[in-house]
């Protein structure tokens, strides 16, 4: 017994140790992070456009060009993404074609993001002739998204009770009007929640966008859709791999990560507050 | 009226279904692209030349398109990576559900979701910054930037999908096993190791063909840091050039309609098959899983 206890002891201390070590890899990735790329932010860093070919001034135009890319992809895949969690949580019967969907979902969400980005570049830059622009970039991550938002939607909407439907049907009420009175309101909480991780993820993407909709060196902020843009998570790459100025360059990308990072991180944040605050005020 | 309010409510029907068959659509048209788009090369060169060459030189005069380095360079640092991943993820999987108290749970689960939000161009940038530096300081390495920099960085991009999904399948063993191994007299850690885990294999062994399919996928990661020299690899600490790599690096340099171009787009269709076969095995297990707890 004694030595069946001391295994045990050993076999605890064993996982705490492993659980320590991916604790203790997240904390210096952020200590990192945010010592360094504190230090090079300021109001012009975040405002000016970068100047003496990228080896000084700001990462506005970067900026904005993930804000555009971003808005892109919501603007795409969050009424298709709801539309097909709708039709999946409130018409669909269990049948060949279901699965045949779902199939479909799954492995869309596990194609690796630089074959999104080989579509985006065959179909919407050369097929479409919409070039190298937000509108192909945008597309392109939108595909990406599309699987998180069904899934996250599809959750929020299997969680209202059938209870809520059947009272709707029970008053004469259509099934149209049944989710759009009854069933969207009280959803809509969950399928935000899942939205925003959703856009987080857009906002980190480079593959997809890497033929598509970025451009290194580019002077003027972008005026249309179909303007090439600069971006975040590009620029950093950008500035690591090209140019010739490896000590004014690290800096800067220092400050891009830490932007990057508040960024996405921030979205996420956003998206478990309002979980955890719609999860309290749930009366059901 | 009654009639107009019908085929009101069949219209929205079918809008709704026509949006979700949109992800097929989209699995089709990339998959219908990518063939399209990969299948002229082979007017040039055959299959087993491409898969089996052992050179990769798209650019020289004649070009080579042989790609066994490049997968094997991607299988190489996937293995690494699950090497490091699989231990870490599982054992941080059976504290969070067997051991930790409520409040670490969630900071662990929490924690956990906050390694999944960081860009893979984060972990990229870090690699060449710091990590690379680092190994090659810790083993004298002409360059730091090697295939087990890469691993390592992959290895931390894989441990949430093996995590939770891990998680999730121990947290989904039906409570009477546990007792039953309690009530013949087994410790906490017995109860685990022999019943738990046993019970839960077939999601943890879908959580970790899932985590592989997230590494042989990374793109921006490995193409920051994993050296980029298209060789057969033969060592951790040399550099290695995956697939993802070879293609985001390459693509915007090939002319399009080019062989250089089409063998790009081969080499998609190898990953892009490769990744539907992990992600369908996974299913597979996930689906035994469920039907037998």
């Amino acid at each position: 017994m004694k030595k069946r206890r001391y295994k045990e002891k050993i076999a605890y201390l064993f996982l705490t140790l492993m659980v320590s070590i991916i604790l203790v890899s997240l904390f210096m990735l952020f200590y990192f992070i945010i010592s360094r790329g504190v230090k090079v932010i300021s109001w012009q860093f975040l405002t000016e456009i970068p100047r003496k070919a990228m080896t000084a001034g700001g990462i506005f135009p970067a900026i904005l060009g993930t804000f555009y890319l971003t808005v892109g992809a919501i603007c795409f895949a969050l009424p298709l993404g709801i539309f097909a969690a709708i039709y999946l949580s409130e018409y669909a019967t269990q049948n060949r074609l279901i699965r045949i969907i779902r199939i479909g979902i799954n492995n869309l969400a596990g194609v690796p993001s630089v074959v999104f980005g080989l579509f985006g570049l065959a179909i919407f830059v050369k097929y479409m002739g919409f070039g190298v622009s937000i509108l192909s970039g945008g597309l392109t991550l939108g595909i990406l998204i599309l699987p998180t938002i069904i899934r996250a939607s599809e959750e929020a909407l299997l969680a209202v009770p059938p209870s809520f439907r059947e009272a709707s049907l029970a008053l004469g009420a259509t099934k149209w009007q049944t989710i759009q009175k009854v069933v969207l309101p009280s959803s809509i909480s969950g399928i935000l929640t899942g939205s925003i991780l959703a856009i987080g993820r857009a906002a980190g993407e480079t593959a997809p966008i890497l033929f598509t909709a970025v451009t290194f060196y580019t002077m003027r902020l972008p005026n249309s859709i179909f303007s090439e843009v600069q971006a975040l998570p590009y620029h950093i790459y950008a500035l690591m791999t090209e140019g010739t100025h490896p000590e004014s360059q690290v800096p800067i990308a220092y400050g891009a990560a830490l932007v990057l990072i508040c960024l996405v991180l921030g979205l996420d944040l956003i998206a478990i507050i309002l979980r955890n605050r719609f999860r309290r005020s749930k009366k059901w | 009226m009654k009639g107009k309010q019908l085929l009101k409510e069949k219209v929205i029907k079918n809008i709704f279904l026509l949006s979700s068959l949109t992800s097929i659509f989209f699995l089709i048209g990339i998959t219908i692209i990518l063939f399209k788009e990969g299948l002229p090369l082979f007017q040039e060169i055959n299959l087993k030349e491409f898969l089996w060459g052992k050179s990769w030189y798209p650019t020289y005069e004649p070009a080579e398109f042989g790609i066994l380095p490049l997968i094997l360079g991607s299988l190489w640092i996937t293995l690494g990576a699950l090497i490091i991943a699989v231990p870490l993820g599982v054992s941080t999987a059976i504290y969070i559900s067997e051991m930790a108290n409520p409040k670490v749970r969630d900071f662990l689960k929490s924690s956990i979701e906050l390694l999944t939000g960081i860009p893979s161009v984060i972990y990229g940038f870090l690699g060449m910054v710091l990590l690379g530096p680092w190994l090659q300081k810790l083993f004298n390495l002409p360059v730091g930037l090697c295939s087990l920099t890469a691993s390592l960085l992959l290895a931390l991009m894989a441990i949430p999908t093996i995590t939770s999904l891990s998680e999730e399948a121990l947290f989904s063993v039906p409570k009477d096993y546990k007792e039953a191994s309690y009530a013949l007299g087994a410790t906490r850690w017995e109860t685990i190791i022999k019943v738990t885990v046993p019970a839960a294999l077939s999601g943890i062994g879908s959580a970790v063909i899932l985590g592989m399919g997230r590494a042989i996928g990374e793109t921006m990661t490995v193409l920051m840091v994993a050296g980029g020299a298209a060789v057969i690899p033969r060592s951790f600490l040399q550099p290695v050039r995956p697939m993802t790599a070879t293609i985001a690096l390459e693509m915007g340099e090939a002319v399009v309609g080019s062989h250089h171009y089409y063998a790009l787009f081969a080499i998609a269709c190898v990953l892009f098959v490769l990744s539907l076969t992990l992600n369908l095995t996974a299913d597979y297990f996930l689906i035994k899983f469920r039907r037998t707890s």
